[in-house]
């Protein structure tokens, strides 16, 4: 042996001590790096002793390595560890520095709605379409032979006079703008094969004066069902099922006799209306009954093979009160919040 | 019609509680719907008082009131109210002299319109009550004066209740009779009705006065053509009445009646006639028989014949309108309305009565024709019982003889073209057929018998006749109906019928949704406009010369329907400008009507009694304007708002353009756009939109003009697409293109072209030429000014390039965009900016 090892732990140790209180000492990611160059590069002490091995006697190299390497491990878990300590540290920093009022939150997008009268056509058209029905459509402006004359009202019947109607020049052409959706099942007949389940939902008119209850331009919804052996049982688990569908598994309904020209027997047609102001009620919903024997023969449905029953009901009043609106100046004024109210859903 | 209570219970039994609601409560469950409740609302202390003396006071105002003394009671006994016999009363009428009797309100009575009787000051005096005017009782609009009881015929107890005494207690309930039930516009109807809803009794009023032949006095029909083949009249019974004193006064009880049924008092005959036409359904007119000359004959109109009706309107008479004349000429409106020449007047002695029925289409079309819409008319077009006449007639002769001292004579008419009644055969299953019920027999035959039918059970169903106020029962389906009515449709079962398997939306109706669905995803809102515009709003967008144009508009201002529905959508923007709401993206999907040159030619249905050839129906739908359905939208204001950290951006063209664009693709199809123009548009804020080469509607901006004329700011967006066309091109399938995960390579690239060449061509020209290549490209800036050569622009663009089969190198997207800078190039002069 030529003496003792001049990279010793006395020598080493030092120099660990010091560099792990560098590395300590450091306070943000910048001094940590700079302390790093210092403690570690090529130029530190620990650097220049383990560039000092090559040129020691052989049998020392081996375990001033081992020493100096064990220096430089224990270093650089240091810095390792110092560094997520201080990258957590800014990470904070930096989301503290980000915190915004999150309640004043800006809205960029802009928001769209449906009208709801629009919307409940398409929900009733749902409803019947789960059912296998199809939905039928047709021309607002109408030939008299549509809306009356094919639905047996006849021309000099005062049932033609009772319907308020917009007639469009010249009288002689006979049309006027339909005064009801029926007009529609008489060419659901005529352009179809029975069996017949069609819904017509679409936009009347009529002579009444915009009040909180009226409107000249309002929207219907009918069902015409032609089929063998359909009777008034047929038409009332329709609408029952319908009711509930639109207003809850406790909805229930009733008929009550009255007059169409298109149907008889006829019936108005009431819902148990639970949510009513001033406690449930019945409330009038529509008018239905089996479709008249004339009418299936304008159309070229022998009745006395086939029968059929009808309904038809009000957009408008159905949503006054499912809905709650009041007044039906809220649903023709286009005011942007009514329909923003309710987005696209009812 | 409106059913005083007193009267109805004469006929049927009403419970002793009875109310205009509790009776209407059970008429609807008969078919007829309540309308509302009727009364006098007179309550309290109201009797009969005597007038002992009065002195009239003249006032400052020039008034003079009468400072009345008047007994109220028998002398020493106490009032109604508890107060004095006699008391001093206020009164401002001079009809009436020392003696009267009158009806006073004592203090504590309430008369109609909630005005309470108080002892109040007035005048100097405290007036303790008032004398009443029929006026102030409701019981008719004369406010001559104070009501004098002995005018009325009456000479009633001093004291005694006046209420009682003028019926002013009766109640009416109002009902709604639908047009099948003519026979229900009277007492005879509703009474027979309300039996058949409580089975309690009901009694044929028909019974009160028997008729009697009477003849010799001419009459005729002539009418051989009739209207749709019907003679006008079947019907024609007179009955005379001599010595009549046309000015007694009518009962009271019959004008409290009168009016509860909505009627006015007019004279006592006159009352009769109305009096018996509500009682028993059959319209009844009295002639002063001595203003005839000659018998009667029932004929239409010559062209040019006029007459002067009891309203005093001379009426020109169509060669349609079915006349009563006698020899001077006509002398009235057959079942509308007499004529004023033979009137019953205060002189009137001998009466001639008419009970007729005529046929409801001639009467329909009279009464329409002339706008004068008759308690006799409404009847007859709704159909009156044809037997009823000759009962009518001898009830309108009994009630001239008990109250204005008239004799029957019998001198009169009985023409009669009434044939038998017609049966209907009811097979025994058919009620159930239609119902889903099952009645019995006895059933069947009990509710068919209640209503009037005559019926005979035999093999395999139902003879019927129904009875002659029923002219609605032609056929079975009647006959089932009024079983299903009346045994009630509680009894009706429960059954959901089963469709067949149904092809959900059609193709346009699924298209539909998903155009509303992208509008509101784009941020539109949904409104709906009435299509009703003015001549000059359906100007604005379009120059079309022919319009659907409405007979009877609601306003004639708004006469005509829309041509563009961009017309309705400024109002709407208006109306939300106007409420504040200035920030505005709405839309509207719906139908604008266009003539044809076929539609809005005279035309003649044809009939309804079978389905027509296909060729009618053609012509029958031919007639008809094309009617398109269109989408359109509207946006102005801001399109994002200022809010903390955001700036507000307006909208403009572009934001139309881009709705466009969404509701386009929401049917999968691109759309494309050219610089246009458009009328109502601005002229360099325009484009004309496509799919392919189809052209399918405008979006830009409206002429700051037409904005202004609306009160709407210069910037107002707007776009309407035909969606009939646009639906017409959309794939039933889209297909799917294959999304490639090979890494982009994205370079931008800015051309110098001339000012005048359109941004969308260039942007065309790098996609051709670039070639497969490139994936997207956008346009990110259009710059023009500085730097910049002369009458050029500089357009830079955003590409992205991307391989499908392996990494593309930028020398790869780099020859790819020069193919594209080549092309640019050779068609429009393009080149790079340096």
């Amino acid at each position: 042996m030529s003496g003792s090892n001049p990279i010793n732990s006395g020598v080493v140790d030092p120099l660990v001590e010091s560099a792990l209180a560098g590395i300590a000492a450091a306070a943000d990611l910048a001094s940590l790096i700079a302390a790093r160059s210092s403690l570690v590069g090529e130029a530190s002490e620990i650097s220049q002793l383990n560039a000092s091995i090559k040129n020691m006697p052989n049998e020392f190299k081996a375990e001033a390595g081992a020493l100096l390497g064990a220096a430089r491990g224990k270093l650089n878990g240091a810095f390792a560890a110092r560094e997520s300590e201080l990258a957590a540290i800014a990470e904070a920093a930096a989301l503290a520095a980000e915190a915004v009022d999150v309640t004043a939150w800006a809205s960029h997008a802009q928001v769209g709605a449906r009208h709801p009268l629009s919307l409940m056509q398409d929900q009733i058209s749902d409803i019947f379409i789960g059912m296998g029905w199809e939905i039928a459509e047709g021309p607002e402006v109408e030939s008299e032979w549509f809306n009356f004359d094919a639905l047996n009202f006849d021309a000099d019947h005062p049932a033609r006079a009772m319907q308020d109607t917009f007639f469009v020049e010249p009288a002689d052409a006979h049309l006027v703008l339909r005064t009801h959706t029926s007009p529609v099942q008489v060419r659901s007949m005529l352009e179809r094969e029975v069996p017949i389940y069609v819904l017509c939902p679409g936009r009347v008119y009529r002579t009444d004066e915009l009040d909180e209850t009226h409107t000249p331009v309002f929207h219907q919804v009918e069902g015409l069902a032609v089929d063998k052996g359909l009777t008034m049982a047929d038409l009332r688990g329709t609408l029952e099922h319908f009711a509930r569908l639109m207003f809850g598994p406790e909805a229930k309904i009733r008929l009550r006799p009255n007059y169409f020209p298109f149907t008889e027997p006829s019936a108005e047609l009431d819902i148990w209306h639970t949510a009513a102001k001033g406690g449930p009620r019945w409330i009038e919903w529509g008018g239905c009954g089996m479709v008249n024997p004339n009418v299936l023969r304008s159309a070229g449905i022998d009745p006395e093979v086939y029968s059929g029953f009808a309904f038809g009901m009000g957009i408008e009043r159905t949503l006054m009160f499912r809905n709650g609106v009041l007044d039906m100046h809220d649903m023709v004024e286009s005011d942007i919040r009514f329909s923003q109210q309710f987005g696209v859903s009812l | 019609m409106r059913v005083p209570l007193s009267w109805l219970a004469e006929y049927v039994d009403l419970p002793g509680d009875a109310t205009p609601d509790s009776v209407m409560a059970e008429l609807v469950k008969v078919g007829f719907e309540e309308e509302a409740a009727h009364g006098f609302d007179v309550t309290g202390p109201v009797v009969v008082g005597q007038v002992l003396e009065f002195i009239p006071e003249p006032q400052s105002n020039g008034k003079t009131i009468n400072w009345c003394s008047v007994r109220v009671a028998p002398e020493g006994q106490k009032a109604a109210d508890g107060g004095e016999d006699v008391r001093g009363i206020v009164c401002g009428a001079s009809n009436f002299v020392v003696g009267d009797k009158v009806v006073v309100c004592l203090p504590g009575s309430v008369l109609p319109g909630n005005f309470a009787i108080a002892a109040r000051s007035t005048y100097g005096h405290i007036s303790d009550g008032m004398m009443a005017s029929a006026k102030e009782l409701s019981l008719n609009d004369d406010h001559g004066g104070i009501i004098r009881l002995g005018e009325m015929g009456l000479d009633p107890k001093v004291g005694s209740d006046a209420i009682e005494l003028l019926n002013l207690a009766d109640t009416a309930a109002e009902i709604n009779v639908t047009p099948d039930r003519g026979y229900c516009f009277s007492i005879r109807g509703v009474a027979r009705e309300y039996s058949h809803a409580t089975a309690s009794e009901f009694r044929d009023p028909i019974g009160n006065a028997q008729p009697e032949v009477a003849s010799g006095f001419e009459v005729s029909i002539d009418d051989p053509a009739g209207i749709r083949g019907k003679v006008g009249c079947d019907r024609f019974v007179l009955r005379t009445v001599r010595g009549v004193d046309a000015t007694r006064p009518t009962p009271p009880w019959m004008i409290a009646r009168l009016k509860l049924a909505g009627m006015r008092s007019v004279s006592l005959v006159v009352d009769i006639t109305n009096y018996v036409m509500l009682e028993l359904g059959q319209p009844t007119h009295a002639y002063d028989l001595d203003k005839l000359s000659g018998g009667m004959k029932v004929r239409r109109a010559a062209a040019g014949e006029t007459l002067k009706t009891l309203d005093g309107q001379v009426r020109k008479l169509d060669v349609e309108d079915l006349l009563i004349t006698d020899g001077s000429g006509p002398i009235g409106l057959a079942g509308v309305m007499g004529g004023e020449s033979t009137e019953v007047t205060d002189s009137t002695v001998n009466v001639i009565i008419e009970a007729a029925h005529f046929d409801p289409v001639s009467i329909a079309r009279s009464a329409r024709r002339h706008k004068l819409i008759s308690e006799a008319s409404k009847r007859f077009e709704r159909g009156v019982d044809p037997r009823v006449a000759e009962f009518a007639a001898a009830r309108v002769v009994q009630l001239l003889e008990v109250h204005a001292g008239g004799t029957a004579d019998g001198l009169g008419a009985n023409y009669s073209t009434l044939g038998d009644a017609v049966s209907v055969w009811l097979p025994a299953d058919f009620a159930k057929e239609i119902t889903g019920v099952e009645y019995t027999v006895d059933e069947v035959t009990g509710v068919l018998a209640d209503i009037g039918c005559v019926v005979a059970h035999v093999d395999g169903g139902y003879e019927v006749i129904p009875p002659s106020w029923r002219p609605d029962i032609t056929h079975k389906t009647d006959l089932a109906e009024e079983i299903a009515r009346i045994v009630g449709y509680e009894r009706i079962g429960t059954r959901l019928p089963v469709a067949p398997p149904g092809r959900g939306l059609s193709k346009n109706q699924k298209l539909r949704r998903a155009v509303l669905t992208a509008a509101v995803g784009a941020g539109s809102t949904e409104v709906l406009t009435y299509p009703f515009v003015s001549e000059e709003a359906n100007g604005y967008f379009a120059d079309a010369t022919s319009k659907v144009v409405l007979a009877n508009p609601m306003q004639e201002e708004s006469g005509q329907l829309r041509v563009t529905i961009l017309s309705g959508l400024l109002d709407a923007a208006r109306r939300n400008l106007s409420r504040g709401l200035t920030d505005l993206n709405i839309f509207e999907e719906g139908s604008v009507f266009h003539p044809t040159p076929a539609s809005g030619k005279s035309f003649t249905l044809p009939s309804a009694a079978e389905r027509p050839t296909p060729e009618v129906l053609e012509a029958v739908r031919a007639t008809l304007p094309a009617q398109p359905k269109h989408f359109a939208a509207l946006l102005t204001g801001e399109r994002v708002k200022q809010q903390v950290g955001v700036k507000s951006q307006n909208f403009d063209y572009s934001d139309a353009i881009a709705l466009a664009a969404s509701v386009v693709s929401a049917t999968g199809q691109e759309l494309t756009v050219r610089q246009g123009t458009a009328k109502g548009y601005h002229p360099g804020r325009t484009a004309e939109l496509f799919v392919g080469e189809t052209a399918i509607g405008f979006a830009g901006e409206i002429a700051p003009a037409l904005a202004a004329s609306k009160d709407l700011p210069r910037r107002v967006a707007v776009l309407e697409i035909n969606l009939d066309v646009l639906y017409a091109s959309a794939p039933d399938v889209r297909q799917a293109s294959p999304i490639f995960g090979y890494p982009a390579a994205t370079q931008d690239l800015s051309l110098l072209v001339g000012l005048d060449v359109p941004a969308g061509e260039v942007r065309k020209a790098i996609e051709t030429g670039a070639g497969e290549l490139l994936e997207q490209v956008r346009l990110i800036e259009d710059y023009r000014g500085e730097n910049l050569p002369e009458g050029q622009k500089s357009l830079t663009f955003a590409l992205r390039f991307r391989a499908t089969d392996r990494t593309l190198t930028q020398v790869e997207a780099s020859e790819s965009r020069d193919a594209a800078v080549a092309l640019a190039g050779q068609l429009f002069g393009a080149t790079i900016r340096a």
